[in-house]
């Protein structure tokens, strides 16, 4: 029974694929994204990995659907309507069909030896499991996940921060460049998605909090929380309630520094322990926090500005 | 009491699940717009709820139960939101409802 609806989703998953790649309506295509990133989100799950299906659940098919979405509206308010959505050239010369043939060749042979080299993986040398599980006393929480982001190799989770930033940094410096797009903002908001994402605010912001809190003991942690405050921030906007950040203020621009400066912070004031993001066992629960409430804070306003930043409203 | 807990439960997820294959039977087959969305918001309404009661029932402690029951009116709110919207939003861009094969 179980093994059906494994086999159900994963033909679902490689069925949405292929078609928000090969539809030729762009607007279809991002819906057919966000049902994938749904049913990987339930895949996830499936595979009992609890943290990673709540972020691409959030991020992967909420946060980027939206992103795709408007971005598709930005773009088709620039340009002139394309009749019945063909906007993708799709070649159809014979040419055209020996690459299709050769590319269609060359992904059956790298997944057939993909699906061999599955098949023939030796059983790994290190069992990172148990090592993880008798750390998991000294490491200042009690669920492996953050154990391992926030402690084993909270580096890792460093850099990752580190990476979000860059890409804010990245559109901030190419944001100077364009005109400002012409936005739907003309579009008179609908009254009762005003009202219910107003009650929304404060549940999804408890939501969130709570979602950081239950990080040290069961799934969820800053990126989840994160996430549903971006996703707050991208409700208030989209139905006119916050405008667009016509630009980033200093405040603003702190608030998304802030959680890798005081994760550098501790970083450095720990280099005596010996080694990068040690932390002495006793404050080690208290300083895991600590640095998780401050990502909240910076993750939860990078992703906003990323969407709220792009669409410009004049 | 835990095989009438189960019972019970077990009784809301068949219920739970009849409205949710119905709705989506009719979100399938139904002609336009406007009666799609009357199939989906029994599926948001009794489907889900029957489920959520279902699994409420199977729930270790309170909290958890509670936290299942509160997925309820969340979705509730979401989907009339946005039924509503769909609806007004079709009706705004002139698509007229489905009257009959004669119409």
């Amino acid at each position: 029974m179980i093994l059906a609806f494994d086999a159900l989703l994963a033909l679902g998953l490689v069925w949405c694929a292929w078609r928000a790649l090969s539809v030729r309506d762009l607007t279809h295509a991002v819906v057919q994204f966000v049902v994938f990133g749904l049913l990987l989100a339930l895949a996830w799950a499936r595979l009992a990995a609890p943290d990673i299906a709540l972020a691409e659940a959030a991020i992967g098919a909420g946060l980027t659907g939206a992103l795709l979405l408007d971005s598709l509206r930005a773009s088709n308010a620039g340009a002139a309507p394309s009749p019945s959505g063909a906007d993708i050239a799709v070649p159809t010369s014979n040419l055209a069909g020996a690459v299709r043939l050769a590319v269609w060749a060359a992904a059956v042979v790298v997944g057939a030896a993909l699906l061999l080299a599955i098949a023939t993986l030796p059983p790994p040398l290190i069992d990172l499991r148990a090592q993880v599980a008798g750390a998991l006393g000294a490491s200042g929480v009690s669920h492996a996940v953050t154990a391992v982001l926030l402690n084993f190799r909270g580096y890792d989770t460093l850099l990752e921060v580190v990476v979000l930033l860059l890409a804010l940094l990245g559109l901030l410096a190419c944001r100077g460049e364009h005109d400002p797009v012409a936005t739907a903002a003309d579009a008179p908001a609908e009254p009762l998605a005003r009202a219910l994402s107003r009650r929304a605010t404060p549940v999804l912001t408890l939501t969130a909090v709570y979602v950081l809190w239950a990080g040290t003991t069961q799934p969820g942690g800053a990126f989840q929380a994160a996430a549903l405050l971006a996703a707050t921030a991208v409700l208030l906007h989209i139905t006119r309630i916050v405008p667009a950040w016509e630009r980033l203020g200093f405040a603003r621009r702190l608030g998304a520094a802030a959680g890798v400066l005081l994760f550098l912070g501790i970083a450095a004031a720990l280099l005596a322990e010996g080694a990068l993001l040690r932390y002495p066992p006793a404050y080690a629960g208290s300083l895991i926090l600590l640095i998780e409430s401050g990502l909240t804070v910076s993750l939860a306003l990078i992703l906003a500005a990323l969407f709220l930043c792009q669409t410009e409203t004049q | 009491m835990t095989a009438l807990l189960d019972a019970s439960s077990l009784v809301l997820l068949a219920i739970g699940a009849l409205f949710f294959a119905a709705g989506t039977i009719g979100l399938l087959r139904f002609p336009d717009v406007y009666t799609r969305l009357h199939a989906l918001a029994k599926v948001d309404t009794l489907g889900l709820g029957c489920v959520l009661l279902g699994l409420a029932l199977q729930a270790d402690n309170l909290a958890q139960a509670l936290k299942l029951l509160l997925i309820w009116p969340l979705v509730l709110a979401a989907s009339a939101t946005v039924g509503y919207a769909i609806a007004r939003r079709a009706q705004q861009i002139s698509m007229r409802p489905w009257r009959g094969d004669d119409a």
